[in-house]
């Protein structure tokens, strides 16, 4: 409740790259189940790899390293004061956002369509290899798309906050921390993207 | 003081945007936060302390006394859950490190006010779904607060909740953390160096690093439980290809950890508390400081001792073994530090020194039969026996609530601007010191003969050292009551307290009790080291 407003930008950014570690170890955790079980079932994992669409998945890093790209511009025309290229930009990578998770939802509806979910009759019949590389896809793949529509969410604050200049050349740090949160979903991905659809 | 003589209202009087209860529970400032923790954590302590009690009266007789099997398997289960993840993770940092963080370094608030008022309702919003497992469902959950697998998704008890509080206290925890490092690294005053800066803090800033990279983990693991319930994912389920020691690992790499972010900032407070007592500076300060990051560090690596007999390589065994070895030395040399702080000081025997000591007595017990788990031949004999369960009491409990309660006696001048009756406060902390030693110094015995840990029941041969352990618990909830009552009469009726009752030297004694809402009317300048006892004076 102090009267006088603090303002620290330089803190903000500590508290955002300190929050994307936590984000990392989060991660983290499933990241060391995948290498457990992938080292116990090389064999079942690279099988089961082949199932998966690799075209949709290099689309999909592609949609993702251009928005990245998008996101860190935008913040370069709100320190420059140009506002509406900034709005551009960043309606470009909200949509480019929403375009990813859209091949998403197809991806994971014809793996579903064929009957490949937890739980599911047909995949346990495939073995136990194949229940734990689909167990970690969903799952891994799941909390991403969670994390993407957090930051896409995030995004269209900052677009708002844009438009109505309240993120402005003289106080954009939102921006920035809303552009770290993105470049991170991003980096998730990089990594996800050749555990699941590269090791066939 | 304002320079127009009239006293600025203190923190506790203030009046802002809202009244009443709204005052409190959506304010932004550190100090009424630090409140509203204490207050939400005595609650909590008081359920747990109950349960704890209503165990203690089931074992006082072999079979049946007061309760059934699922009834006890239930009862500890929620003692754990309570005590653990509502009270003493959050405990210390969030009630003193937020009320006294700030000002030890000389700051108006933490560096986030609003994330930290968050974090006090993430930390309730966690606290009521953990609870609502209790009466949701189909009975209350029956795994012990470490939610092992398999058993975690095979019973049929209500899980969900409680593993989803889990959860969310987490993120209060983290949240937490995140702003204690920001604030530390970007509000200290100005002169005050790293190596100015006082010993709570640094405890608090090698907690608020563990509680941010250690809770993740657990989180996440947490969360493969709830898709194992809910989705039969696997990752821990044989019958699918996973396998539950791998759970083990995953839990004990944060819960390891996790019992720093609770002796840490108990070390930190009673490295505050011995020096004011002893009128001398603390003894080694760099050693402490040093030993505070490696334990931080080393306590990341030694998870593995939890699970010597879940199936683990020799080579892993010993590894793990050794590296608690190593854990146990920079926490020894802090033992050392406060004894040397004490030679030849000046001791005076109030209220928070008696606690401080006794911390040490008890901290020391805890220490020592760690070792004797963490080595693995004698962990093997006392694995899973009422012997752990003595030790973890003497560290989270004599450690820890020793600490909390030093914490609170030290700290209730400043607080509330009132003292305390010391007659009644050092009475109920005999009884309690007292009735602890019994209450758990008879569990060693029982489980170096071989009583088992989570039973309801135990054969005759038990008897004795049981009733002892149990005569005990009613005599240190009796020491509690006397105490607690205490404090709650002082803090209404206790007669006004001066700036610096006890003659402390770090900056929270210079400012008015209750310090005002901005804490100093003008942010102090750093000369000196923390402990610099030149001028000072108890007044
Ligand atoms: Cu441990």
């Amino acid at each position: 409740m102090s009267s006088a407003v603090h303002r620290d930008d330089i803190g903000s950014k500590i508290g955002m790259w300190l929050f994307i570690f936590t984000e990392l170890l989060f991660f983290g955790g499933l990241f060391i189940v995948y290498s457990v079980y992938r080292f116990k079932n090389p064999v079942a994992f690279h099988l089961a790899a082949e199932e998966l669409d690799v075209m949709i998945g290099t689309v999909n890093t592609v949609i993702l390293l251009i928005s990245s790209m998008t996101v860190a511009m935008s913040i370069t025309a709100v320190q420059l004061g140009e506002r509406k290229r900034a709005i551009l930009l960043l309606s470009i990578t909200v949509i480019l956002a929403l375009v990813f998770l859209v091949n998403k939802y197809f991806e994971w509806s014809s793996k579903i369509g064929h009957g490949i979910y937890p739980g599911s009759e047909t995949l346990i019949e495939l073995g136990t290899g194949e229940v734990l590389f689909f167990g970690l896809y969903f799952s891994m793949t799941g909390l991403h798309a969670l994390h993407l529509l957090i930051g896409v969410t995030i995004l269209i604050v900052m677009l708002a906050k844009v438009i109505n200049s309240s993120v402005n050349t003289g106080y954009f740090v939102q921006l920035e921390n809303s552009g770290l949160y993105w470049h991170l979903v991003d980096l998730i991905w990089i990594f996800l993207f050749p555990l699941f659809y590269l090791i066939s | 003081m304002s320079s127009n003589n009239l006293p600025e209202p203190s923190y506790l009087e203030y009046k802002g945007r809202f009244k009443g209860l709204f005052a409190w529970i959506f304010s932004t400032d550190h100090k009424r936060i630090g409140l509203l923790y204490l207050y939400s954590i005595m609650t909590f302590f008081i359920v747990g302390a109950i349960l704890g009690l209503l165990m203690k009266f089931e074992l006082i007789a072999p079979g049946k006394t007061i309760m059934d099997a699922k009834t006890y398997n239930g009862i500890f289960t929620l003692h754990g859950i309570t005590m653990i993840f509502l009270i003493v993770i959050p405990g210390l940092p969030a009630v003193f490190g937020n009320f006294f963080l700030p000002i030890l370094i000389g700051a108006k608030d933490v560096a986030f006010p609003r994330l930290n008022l968050l974090s006090w309702w993430i930390y309730i919003f966690g606290a009521v779904v953990a609870l609502s497992s209790q009466f949701l469902g189909d009975g209350p959950p029956d795994t012990g607060w470490t939610f092992y697998a398999p058993y975690s998704f095979k019973t049929t008890t209500n899980m969900l909740p409680a593993v989803m509080g889990a959860f969310i206290l987490g993120f209060s925890s983290i949240l937490t953390g995140l702003n204690f490092i920001v604030t530390i690294h970007r509000m200290r005053a100005p002169g005050m160096t790293w190596l100015k800066m006082p010993l709570f803090p640094w405890t608090l800033y090698g907690t608020a690093w563990i509680q941010l990279l250690a809770t993740p983990i657990v989180g996440i693991t947490l969360l493969m439980i709830v898709a194992e319930r809910t989705l039969q994912i696997g990752f821990f389920d044989p019958a699918l290809g996973g396998d539950p020691v791998l759970y083990q690992h995953l839990f004990w790499i944060y819960s390891h950890p996790a019992v720093y972010i609770m002796i840490l900032p108990a070390m930190g407070v009673i490295s505050e508390i011995l020096p004011t007592f002893a009128r001398k500076p603390i003894f080694g300060y760099k050693a402490i400081v040093v030993s505070t990051i490696l334990i931080a560090f080393i306590g990341y690596f030694v998870w593995g001792h939890h699970m010597f007999t879940a199936g683990m390589s020799g080579t892993a065994q010993f590894a793990f073994s050794f590296l608690t070895f190593l854990v146990a030395i920079p926490s020894a040399i802090k033992v050392f530090n406060w004894i040397s702080t004490l030679y030849k000081g000046s001791i005076q025997l109030r209220t928070p020194f008696y606690w401080a000591a006794s911390f040490i007595f008890v901290f020391m017990i805890g220490g020592l039969t760690g070792l004797v788990l963490g080595s693995v031949a004698t962990n093997v004999h006392v694995h899973d026996t009422a012997f752990v369960v003595a030790h973890f009491h003497f560290i989270v409990f004599g450690g820890v609530g020793f600490a909390f309660l030093a914490a609170l006696h030290y700290w209730f001048p400043k607080i509330y601007g009132r003292t305390f009756d010391e007659g009644m406060a050092n009475t109920g902390w005999v009884i309690f010191f007292i009735g602890f030693l019994f209450l758990y110094f008879p569990m060693f015995i029982l489980g170096l003969k071989g009583m088992p840990r989570r039973y309801f029941d135990y054969v005759q041969d038990f008897h004795g050292l049981n009733i002892v352990s149990s005569m005990g618990a009613v005599l240190m909830i009796f020491g509690f009551f006397l105490l607690f009552i205490n404090l709650v009469r002082s803090a209404r009726f206790g007669k006004p307290a001066s700036k610096n009752p006890w003659g402390g030297p770090t900056l929270e004694w210079q400012i008015a009790s209750p310090p005002t809402v901005e804490n100093f009317d003008k942010i102090p300048k750093i000369t000196k080291g923390p402990y610099d006892f030149t001028n000072v004076k108890p007044d």
